[in-house]
């Protein structure tokens, strides 16, 4: 069976290279290739799903052993592939919505003249994720990690025709870098700590390790964790990266790269059980992330944006549930798989929505859509429901319990880290609640004015197909895009309950990630009745402010922490003002160094070297009396030193 | 020649009745000698072709047998080192004269293979146009004839060429030969001789600007007879001190081991002065021709006047054999005065690598150029010298077979630039040359990064073997300053690349001629040496430690 493993990763890898080097003869099959080897990735894992499951709980880790990749006396990497509860879990995540986003760009980039690049690209994406949750050790680990950074980069960076598209790749990419420098020290720091880097070693030798350094190793993986994943301070890139096409950010979102870095901190669990200092600022990022996403989707009237918000957001729950220890990473992965339906089902369903609008992202132009598109109203409002945590959906199982571990850390800490996930409830109720209302209902705000302005409807070439001035005729869209979309649904309504009753998801990665209940000083009806009303204060609140009043198709000026909102709460403005001329101003001394000093002594030091070639070629004046005279008296000097030699 | 021999002649001669009977008949190992007398050989037909064969067939004849016994020679260096004279046979031969050992057949195959290239570019007649429908090569159609006279013209008109060049070389390649192998002080100074005369006449010989060729054989001559005069002197010293000219004696009375004083000699034999003086004044000698600074002064001006061809081989093949008699004297003859002459020696070696290095950068004329980076490289050579070590003569003895092909190829470049008034050598009109003949200039670039010991070229691998030695041997010091004097000279050779390859060309720049195949293999040899000696040197670095060293 652990043969099949390298399987999952050759499927998409295989599509990528046939993709992208398969040249323009394959343009009129190319979706369908990468779509039917992201399908045949998916078959795979479920055989291998199957297959696990008829084994007992102790038998189930595969390891299949490739080849020898850097054999330099102790520095010893392998490709070796590791196949067990957890990356089971993300395999069928990954190549599950990863296959399903794949038949959605079918319809999706239906027009769009570079379509089988597009889809070389997602299966690059797939194929450097797989490679990343099925790695052994963390090298192998880092090479899908990179892998899945570039994949980034090149779908962000889809329109490069769009000045915005292109830099918002670069941002993605160099945000990156700084957390992929945190990985590669972390790997760096294990091979001299533990002399190797593969996961059984490392993880059996950290009890005879030095809290210190692990605590270094520890920060180092948030680090890393932090781009890769968009947490605070690393989050900037997020919000940009709905530059890309639609489905790119559903699948960043939801099945593949941000969920990596929840992936690295739950993997290395044995690292940060030992480190609590680690484990205390794992639980600080997660907790200022989920608030900080949800203030910023609330301002958001992009309607992609303000799912961006809400990722960073409920990622923030998965860091923040990872963070708690055994406590919580069994959560923080369930609630990863149940995002992973309900985000990629909302974002599908924005790009539905914007299809179906001429590629209209502003929600203040949208309005009444329920009745234009209701297969997307009903999936999305599902997806809706299940990311508020509406009882019996998804949502509800996952966040609830991540409230729980949180308030069940104990002592002051887990009250604030408790009371912030509650307050994030309640705000995620609010911005979503928003963002239905804003969509779906209300009055049709499109109606009588053209859509976009024509900068940003040459963005999309669909919307040359749509035409592009005129008002826009909202209708549902093809099958081929909401299949994928009910399919999803489905898992968003069923997902939370199916794992949760019985525990089934619990026992299930328990062998893996361990497990420990907290000593809760709330019981766990409590905490779900506090959950309940903050999602019915949420709720309210927003009903209170865009169902019962209309809503300005401009923005009105809002408050001050609105108008911060919009701007991301400052980020790059803070990012700019420290790093970008803290940056500048540092190049710029530097360079005056390099200019006055170390250019002053190089060329100092070529220009009194040349002089001195001048004078002494002076010395060779032609004349052969001059040069008898000069091995005279080189002889007189030679004989004299040898004698001064001998006296000495 | 030994000491008893050279006394015996004088005593034995006043007071012996039979004096024929005294005298021993020389015993001469001809086998071991067959390189040098096959040389010789040759070099005497290459004389009686000049004065019984038509002037038409001359050039093809004297071509010929020359080549032949270059190959020859080469054939019997390769046949003594693999029947084991380069180190489990190694003895000394003919009455003690000649040393046949590792470094000397290394050497020996060193310069024949560095005789067989200049060879090839000595017999190149296709770069100069045709004269009055002859074809001609780089020498004097008639040495004799003032420069510019009537004769001058009615020998080039008649389609003279001067094919005296090839014995010269040959008896050149002869007393090179023997010089490294020489075990006694005489054989020195004979072969000295024997390489040097030639020289002279071979660089008053280009068949353009006479006049500075000729003056460059002048200077060369009575700065050569200078030098000679000194290394003399010290033999005559030396004698003094030790009774003998043989180099295991005198090692023997430098160490102390022989102590019966000659009655002849007794108010000289162990005195240091003279030990010490006439040491100092044959290094002289031989510093003076391997170009080390304060004796150098010779060697742009000759570089430069000579017919390029001769140069390149000069410049080769006289350095290799030179070093080779300083390492027997400075290891054989007087290890036991290591403490003195080293620190000499590491002046010579400072000042050398520093001042060759500096004063090239300002040169404007690429064959002085190389010029003085070959005297940079005698300081590299120099310090490969002083680590007195075995490993100390293996990299002298590769660095050397490195260098003298890179060398060899550089001034075989040197002939194909060419605009009407013969080579151009100044380096402006080298600008822009990548653009116009690519090929020439990457392969020009190739022997420049090998001068400046650039990784993957064999200077890289030899002036690493040279300063590694060197380090071991304590001269870290000086390892620091030609690491120093490498990085001032990469400057000049990188600048000839950017002028190649980054500068417009002229519009009068030279033309590249399209050489015969001759100059093709000597160009292409001394590439694909450069690079497998770059690439894998292990082969050679091996062959030159089996091959390091002497027997005494």
């Amino acid at each position: 069976m652990e043969n099949l493993i390298a399987l999952l990763v050759a499927a998409p890898l295989l599509g990528a290279a046939v993709l992208l080097c398969g040249g323009r003869r394959l343009d009129a099959v190319g979706q369908w290739i990468g779509t039917v080897l992201a399908g045949a990735s998916f078959v795979i894992g479920v055989v291998l799903f199957a297959d696990m499951l008829g084994k007992d709980a102790e038998h189930r880790i595969l390891i299949q052993h490739l080849w020898t990749w850097i054999p330099v006396e102790s520095f010893q990497a392998d490709v070796t592939f590791r196949l067990d509860q957890l990356s089971m879990t993300f395999v069928l995540l990954i190549t599950g919505v990863g296959s399903l986003i794949h038949l959605y760009s079918v319809g999706y980039m239906e027009h769009d003249e570079r379509r089988r690049r597009f889809f070389g690209y997602l299966n690059l994406f797939l194929a450097a994720m797989l490679l990343l949750v099925l790695a052994d050790n963390y090298l192998l680990l880092y090479v899908g990690w990179e892998g899945v950074g570039l994949a980034s980069y090149l779908l962000i960076g889809f329109w490069q025709h769009k000045p915005s598209a292109a830099t918002a790749a670069k941002k993605a990419f160099l945000v990156n870098r700084v957390g992929d420098m945190g990985l590669s020290i972390a790997i760096m720091l294990m091979f001299t700590t533990f002399g190797t880097f593969a996961f059984g070693p490392v993880f059996s030798h950290v009890g005879e390790t030095g809290e210190g350094k692990l605590t270094a190793i520890g920060l180092m993986l948030l680090l890393a964790a932090c781009g890769k994943s968009a947490q605070v301070p690393l989050q900037s890139w997020l919000g940009d990266a709905m530059e890309g096409p639609t489905p790119v950010s559903a699948l960043i979102h939801a099945a593949t790269m941000v969920t990596a870095g929840v992936y690295l901190i739950v993997r290395s669990g044995a690292i940060f059980n030992a480190a609590p200092d680690a484990q205390l600022a794992v639980t600080v990022v997660g907790a200022v992330t989920l608030l900080f996403g949800a203030i910023v989707g609330c301002a958001k009237d992009d309607i992609k944006k303000a799912l961006a918000g809400s990722t960073m957001s409920q990622i923030g729950y998965m860091v923040l549930a990872a963070g708690l220890g055994p406590i919580g990473y069994v959560f923080a992965i369930m609630h990863l798989v149940t995002h992973g339906f309900f985000k990629a089902g909302l974002f599908l369903g924005a790009g539905s929505v914007m299809h179906g609008m001429n590629d209209e992202v502003d929600m203040r132009k949208y309005g009444g859509l329920r009745k234009y598109m209701p297969v997307t109203f009903i999936t999305f409002g599902l997806g809706y429901l299940a990311i508020i945590g509406f009882p019996g959906l998804s949502g509800f199982f996952s966040k609830d319990k991540i409230i729980e571990a949180a308030f069940a850390k104990g002592g002051t800490e887990g009250w604030i880290l408790g009371g912030a996930a509650l307050l994030g409830a309640a705000i995620t109720a609010f911005y979503m609640t928003r963002v239905m209302l804003m969509t779906f209902f209300g009055e049709e705000r499109w109606r009588n004015q053209p859509t976009r302005s024509p900068e940003a409807a040459s963005a999309e070439p669909a919307a040359e197909h749509h035409g592009e001035h005129a008002e826009p005729h909202p209708h549902e869209s093809p099958k081929v895009m909401t299949i994928p979309m009910i399919v999803l649904a489905v898992g968003s309504v069923f997902g939370g309950a199916f794992f949760s009753i019985g525990d089934r998801f619990l026992h299930w990665l328990e062998p893996i990630t361990g497990h420990s209940e907290g000593n809760s000083p709330l019981s766990a009806a409590t905490v779900t009745g506090g959950t309940m009303v903050c999602l019915l204060i949420g709720v309210g609140i927003a009903y209170a402010m865009y169902g019962r009043r209309p809503v300005p198709s401009v923005a009105p000026r809002g408050s001050l922490l609105t108008r911060a909102a919009r701007r991301d709460l400052l980020q790059d403005d803070f990012n700019h003002v420290v790093l970008v001329r803290g940056g500048e101003h540092l190049t710029r001394s530097l360079v005056y160094v390099d200019h006055t000093l170390v250019d002053g002594v190089v060329n100092g030091t070529a220009a009194s070297v040349g002089g001195l070639s001048g004078r002494m070629r002076k010395l060779q004046n032609g004349f052969a009396r001059s040069y008898a005279v000069s091995m005279f008296g080189g002889a007189a000097i030679l004989v004299a030193a040898t004698l001064l030699m001998r006296a000495v | 020649m030994s000491a008893s021999a050279v006394h015996s002649l004088w005593t034995t001669a006043a007071t012996a009745a039979d004096p024929i009977s005294k005298i021993p008949a020389p015993k001469i190992e001809y086998g071991q000698l067959s390189p040098t007398l096959i040389v010789v050989g040759a070099a005497i037909v290459g004389v009686l072709i000049e004065a019984f064969v038509p002037r038409k067939s001359r050039y093809y004849a004297q071509v010929f047998v020359s080549a032949v016994a270059l190959v020859a020679a080469f054939a019997a260096v390769v046949a003594l080192a693999a029947g084991g004279y380069g180190t489990t046979k190694a003895h000394i031969a003919a009455m003690g004269a000649i040393a046949v050992d590792g470094p000397s057949l290394f050497l020996q195959g060193t310069i024949l293979l560095s005789g067989l290239v200049g060879l090839f570019t000595f017999a190149e007649r296709r770069l100069d146009p045709e004269t009055h429908g002859n074809r001609v090569d780089s020498f004097a159609a008639q040495a004799a004839s003032v420069p510019g006279s009537d004769s001058e013209k009615a020998a080039v008109k008649a389609g003279f060429t001067t094919t005296e060049v090839f014995p010269l070389l040959l008896f050149a390649i002869a007393g090179m030969l023997v010089f490294p192998s020489a075990n006694d002080l005489l054989t020195l100074f004979v072969a000295l001789e024997v390489f040097s005369l030639p020289l002279y006449l071979l660089c008053a010989l280009a068949r353009r600007k006479r006049l500075m060729s000729q003056e460059a054989a002048v200077k060369y001559f009575l700065l050569g007879a200078f030098a000679s005069a000194f290394t003399l002197f010290g033999i005559a010293l030396l004698y003094g001190y030790a009774g003998s000219v043989s180099y295991a004696t005198i090692a023997h009375v430098v160490d102390g081991s022989v102590t019966n004083v000659d009655p002849a000699l007794a108010n000289t034999m162990g005195n240091d002065a003279l030990l010490l003086v006439g040491g100092a004044m044959i290094v002289m000698g031989l510093l003076f021709k391997v170009g080390a600074i304060p004796f150098h002064m010779w060697t742009p001006d000759v570089y430069q006047g000579a017919p390029t061809p001769v140069t390149g081989f000069m410049a080769a093949a006289t350095k290799v054999a030179a070093f080779g008699a300083l390492l027997r004297l400075l290891y054989v003859v007087l290890p036991g005065l290591r403490w003195d002459w080293r620190p000499v020696m590491w002046a010579v070696a400072i000042v050398t690598m520093l001042g060759g290095a500096i004063v090239a950068i300002t040169q404007t004329d690429i064959k002085r150029l190389l010029a003085y980076s070959s005297i940079a490289h005698a300081g590299f050579i120099l310090a490969g010298v002083i680590a007195t070590s075995k490993d100390g003569v293996s990299s002298v003895l590769f660095y050397l077979g490195a260098y003298s092909f890179v060398t060899i190829g550089a001034f075989a470049v040197v002939t194909l630039v060419r605009d009407a008034g013969g080579e151009a050598t100044h380096l402006s009109k080298w600008a822009g040359l990548g653009r116009r003949s690519p090929l020439v200039a990457a392969v020009f670039a190739v022997f420049l990064l090998a001068f400046a010991g650039i990784p993957l070229t064999s200077g890289f691998a030899g002036k690493f073997a040279v300063f590694k030695a060197a380090a071991e041997g304590g001269a870290a010091p000086l390892v620091v300053v030609g690491v120093i004097s490498s990085a001032v000279a990469a400057f000049f050779y990188i600048r000839v690349i950017v002028l190649m390859f980054f500068s417009e060309p002229r519009p009068d720049g030279p033309t590249v001629a399209v050489p015969s195949p001759l100059t093709m293999a000597a160009i292409g040899l001394g590439v694909a040496v450069t690079l497998v000696l770059g690439v894998a040197p292990q082969y050679f670095l091996d062959l030159a430690a089996q091959a390091g060293v002497f027997v005494r």
